[in-house]
């Protein structure tokens, strides 16, 4: 048996295809969720993707959260269901409360598109059993509002309980706060981090690197020997 | 414009004197008198929007398409050609059952007069272009001009019109692959923004802009028509900027890219569910050129009420519709039967989609407003029968006078150390430097498909993911050239993009371009631009690769000023398997550089003679089109085969700026030595085309050499990569760390 996980398809989401390709060439099942629709369909875990869910208007991220299937997504990750979410699906995951903080526009203002080097630092989550911790490694980055925020206490918290799951290395590419780069929620199964990991699973496409495919393959070993 | 009571075509015919304002929307008297001669009476206010509008230059090719004409006379026989010139976009076969379809296109004027929404529009047109072919955006790239680099007014325009193109594009989720920036003086007032799109669909997928079937309904659908825009074809890109005359911000569009991705992907979901005959999107001239387009494409006449289009301003006058340029519209043909399903599509994507008219058995095409009848044409008037110009022409008297300012007799480098100064000075210039800090602001890898993109020598991208099928873009233009001798000018811009494409290992097929000149009233210019067509033409009756579509782009001058000639060429190339795909990176130590072709001295327009002497004169190098496609065929051989593992084609700046390029990328070194025959500057400065430098594995050295002996092809050992420096021995070395600062420092110094 294989996983079945779910990728939301909200109105502007870009990379929905390509985070079903990811979860194929990772040798899951991959099923498409409509923004409008409350079902899930019975998915072990659901990958909200990037792009800009209703053109990042008022606030990237603020509109989607209100989306019907973002109600029944919400009760379940609260529930335990794995939920990654991806740039804009991470500023989803945000808006909608499943992690803490926001993110701001770059303080360099421009969109920027960079080959980002990451440090694993909890190799502990669903998404992340594949790696270990401290591990080096490479990952796409795309964003006009990628810079992490939170209040110190929050912050404070996110550090003491090891919850910053990525950390920008050699260049903060955005100004995030303590160059978080993704973040968990504290039982593990909610994760969201800026870069693309569904753009570096195949050798030859984007950057040419698969540092990206153990996002894919961690959850997948866990559904499958839970 | 609107006057009571209703201009309908009943109210003109009963009043031939009313005075309409013809040259106010950019008509001449003579063009004017045609329209009445026409219609047998003067016409309605709509029907002179209409008019006004689809016969400007834009619109129109009234100046070019006399010239324009070769590139169907001389097309060379292709199979892979499947839809030619004419339509939204050319589409070229790719096998496998694969069709591209591709196409370049100008946002010059609007990009001038407000930066960010003209490049943001620019991209938003050229896609919906490819929309309506049926294919799915895969790509985009943008060859873009500016003026002098450290100029105030390129600090306005470059950074919004880079925004506007990132803003825009990456929020569609289509990497941009490719494209060019440029610097010089002569496009100061006249920046060119080129923006390129790329598309894939099945065969059977292909759609036309045409509306047949007596009874089937047009149907109006994306964003509500605004008061944006208003002849931005006919005033804006058909006529020279001139300070005297107002600002002309309110003819420039703006766009929404989300509005746009909705419009992507319901579209591509009602093709799938095969609910459309016929499918036009709406760009310059809007509505006007849609419905006249679509109905004198097709077999039978219109009806539109155009009180049934959504506005977004409820006090726009039929004029006004007619002529907006809103953005994100398209207008599609479909059977009674299918009207409601396209409609739900429509729903589920939250566009807003309205049936405004239906086609129907006559010839005319008919167009109503609260009742009365206010447009009632023959729509081939309209869309393709406007006025054809012979402009005059003529060598302009100065060209002979540049040609013999030979750059082949400026000074040159005496010394190790002087040429290592001009090394530096060459790679650190606005045109040679990396251009890192622009395209970084550009997604390249939304779609997940991105095999190359820039600074590689053309932006590739994956069709098939079980095949490893694979498609390739590149975009060449060179002013300077084109300058020095416009038939010559544009042949190397072929040549240029022919070989960039081949150089990464992918069979050249097609063309499209986008000419870039100054005003055709000035017969020196309509010079330029009749020997750049021709040029064009026979390169390309030479190369096999015809001309699918492209775009033209005049009056880009400001005053008595025009740009250079600036002929710009896309070639899309195809590639079975993109595994065997060449990068520029060397990957290597100690595997082998080897020189392909022929090194002259030949300067003129050089990158050196414009960095070192700021000189312009003497003739461009000389092209050899059978030279290019031999050299075309060994590149895409030793790809295939194995026995090669980078490869950069040399163009601008010559051998150094490549291997200075190969080596920043692959963050190794290399070591030249001086063939014999050759003094060091021509051997490391020379513009001579048809030449591509490639890194050969030690293990298939025998291999190559043999195959490129056996060829003709002249392939010359000139060093080895290895190192952390760029060392021409004898001469100099330069750090790669040095080179890099040099390289990478020079732009975000002017502009960040």
């Amino acid at each position: 048996m294989t996983a079945r996980i779910g990728v939301v398809t909200f109105p502007g989401s870009l990379d929905d295809r390509d985070t079903q390709r990811a979860i194929r060439v990772a040798g899951a099942e991959p099923v498409a969720l409509w923004h409008k629709d409350k079902d899930l369909k019975q998915v072990d875990a659901v990958v909200l993707c990037g792009g800009f869910s209703y053109g990042d208007y008022l606030r990237a991220g603020a509109i989607a959260r209100f989306s019907p299937v973002m109600d029944t997504l919400i009760d379940q990750a609260k529930a335990g269901l794995p939920v990654l979410g991806i740039c804009n699906g991470f500023q989803i995951l945000t808006e909608a409360h499943l992690l803490p903080g926001g993110m701001l526009g770059n303080d360099h203002l421009h969109f920027i598109c960079r080959d980002q080097k990451l440090r694993v630092e909890n190799a502990g989550t669903a998404w992340t059993s594949d790696y270990s911790a401290g591990q080096e490694i490479h990952i796409p980055l795309k964003n006009m509002d990628g810079r992490y925020v939170a209040d110190p206490r929050t912050l404070d918290e996110l550090e003491a309980e090891g919850r910053v799951a990525f950390r920008y290395l050699d260049v903060n590419p955005n100004g995030s706060l303590n160059d978080i780069a993704g973040i968990t929620n504290a039982a593990g199964n909610v994760v969201g981090l800026m870069p693309h990991p569904e753009h570096a699973v195949e050798p030859l496409i984007g950057t040419g690197r698969t540092d990206g495919l153990p996002f894919f393959t961690s959850i997948l070993k866990k559904l499958v020997n839970a | 414009m609107s006057r009571t009571p209703l201009d309908t075509v009943e109210h003109a015919a009963a009043t031939p004197d009313v005075e309409l304002p013809w040259a106010e929307l950019g008509l001449k008297k003579d063009e004017y008198e045609r329209v009445v001669e026409i219609l047998g009476r003067r016409p309605t206010g709509a029907e002179l929007a209409m008019y006004s509008v689809m016969w400007s230059e834009h619109c129109s090719y009234k100046s070019s398409k006399v010239h324009l004409r070769q590139f169907g006379e001389k097309a060379p026989e292709s199979d892979a050609l499947l839809v030619g010139i004419g339509e939204n976009a050319g589409v070229v076969d790719v096998g496998q059952g694969y069709a591209v379809t591709f196409k370049v296109e100008s946002h010059n004027h609007p990009s001038y007069v407000e930066p960010y929404q003209g490049a943001a529009t620019g991209v938003g047109g050229i896609v919906r272009d490819i929309i309506a072919m049926g294919a799915r955006p895969v790509a985009v790239v943008d060859p873009l001009r500016f003026g002098a680099a450290d100029h105030p007014d390129t600090k306005r325009v470059l950074p919004g019109v880079v925004a506007g193109i990132g803003g825009y594009g990456n929020c569609l989720g289509l990497p941009n692959i490719g494209g060019e920036v440029v610097f010089d003086a002569c496009y100061q007032g006249n920046p060119l923004v080129n923006a390129g799109a790329i598309g894939v669909m099945r065969h059977e997928d292909i759609h036309l802009a045409k509306a047949s079937g007596a009874g089937n309904k047009v149907i109006l659908y994306g964003a509500r028509t605004g008061g944006d825009g208003i002849g931005g074809a006919s005033i804006l890109a058909s006529e020279t900027f001139d300070d005297a005359k107002p600002s002309k911000r309110p003819a420039v569009q703006v766009g929404d890219p989300f509005q746009e991705k909705l419009l992507i992907e319901c579209t591509l979901e009602a093709f799938k569910e095969k609910l459309v005959v016929g499918i036009q999107d709406l760009g310059a001239a809007g509505l006007s050129c849609a419905t006249s387009e679509l109905a004198s494409n097709g077999s039978g006449g219109m009806r539109v009420t155009l009180d049934d289009v959504p506005l977004r301003d409820s006090t726009l006058s039929p004029e006004e519709i007619l002529m907006s340029e809103s953005q994100e519209r398209m207008c599609a043909v479909v059977e009674p039967g299918k009207v409601d399903r396209f409609l739900e599509i429509c729903d589920k994507w939250d566009v807003i989609a309205t049936v405004i008219g239906e086609v129907t058995d006559g010839d005319r095409l008919e167009i109503f407003w609260h009742g009365g009848k206010i447009v009632d044409v023959d729509p081939r008037t309209v869309a393709h029968d406007g006025p054809v110009y012979e402009r005059p022409y003529a060598r302009p008297d100065w060209q002979d006078a540049l040609q013999a300012d030979d750059a082949n007799k400026l000074p040159r480098p005496q010394s190790g150390e002087e040429l290592k100064d001009q090394v530096l000075r060459l790679v650190s210039s606005p045109n040679q430097a990396s251009k890192k800090w622009i395209t970084q602001q550009y997604d390249h890898f939304v779609q997940g498909n991105t095999v190359l993109a820039q600074p590689e020598d053309s932006g590739m991208i994956r069709v098939d993911e079980e095949s490893g099928l694979g498609v390739a873009i590149a975009t060449d233009g060179n002013g300077r050239y084109a300058k020095l001798d416009p038939y010559t000018g544009a042949q190397l811009a072929l040549a240029e993009a022919y070989r960039n494409v081949a150089t990464t290992g992918a069979k050249p097929l097609a063309v499209s371009d986008c000419l870039n000149f100054g005003s055709p009233e000035d017969p020196a210019v309509m010079w330029q631009f009749a020997e750049a067509v021709r040029g064009l033409a026979d390169g390309c009756r030479q190369l096999g690769t015809p001309v699918t579509g492209g775009n033209v782009s005049l009056y880009n001058q400001t005053g008595e000023a025009a740009i250079h000639p600036t002929p710009v060429v896309a070639v899309l190339g195809v590639i079975d398997d993109v595994a065997r795909r060449t990068p520029v990176a060397f990957q290597e130590e100690g595997q082998l550089l080897y020189l392909l072709g022929d090194t002259r001295e030949e300067f003129g327009g050089s990158a050196w003679s414009q960095v070192i002497h700021d000189h312009l004169g003497g003739l461009p190098p000389k092209v050899d089109l059978e030279r290019e496609r031999l050299l075309g065929e060994i590149l895409i051989s030793a790809s295939r085969d194995g026995m090669i593992d980078s490869a950069h084609d040399l163009s601008d700046g010559g051998l150094v700026q490549a291997v200075v390029e190969s080596a920043l990328l692959g963050d190794k070194g290399a070591r030249l030595v001086v063939p014999d025959g050759l003094d060091a500057f021509t051997f490391l400065f020379s513009e001579s085309a048809g030449r591509a430098l490639v890194a050969v594995p030690r293990s298939e050295e025998l291999r190559f050499t043999d195959m490129c002996g056996a060829r003709g092809l002249p392939a010359t050992r000139v060093g080895v990569v290895d190192g952390d420096a760029v060392e021409v021995q004898g001469e100099f070395a330069l750090p790669l760390a040095e080179l890099r600062e040099a390289h990478e420092g020079t732009i975000p110094a002017l502009l960040a």
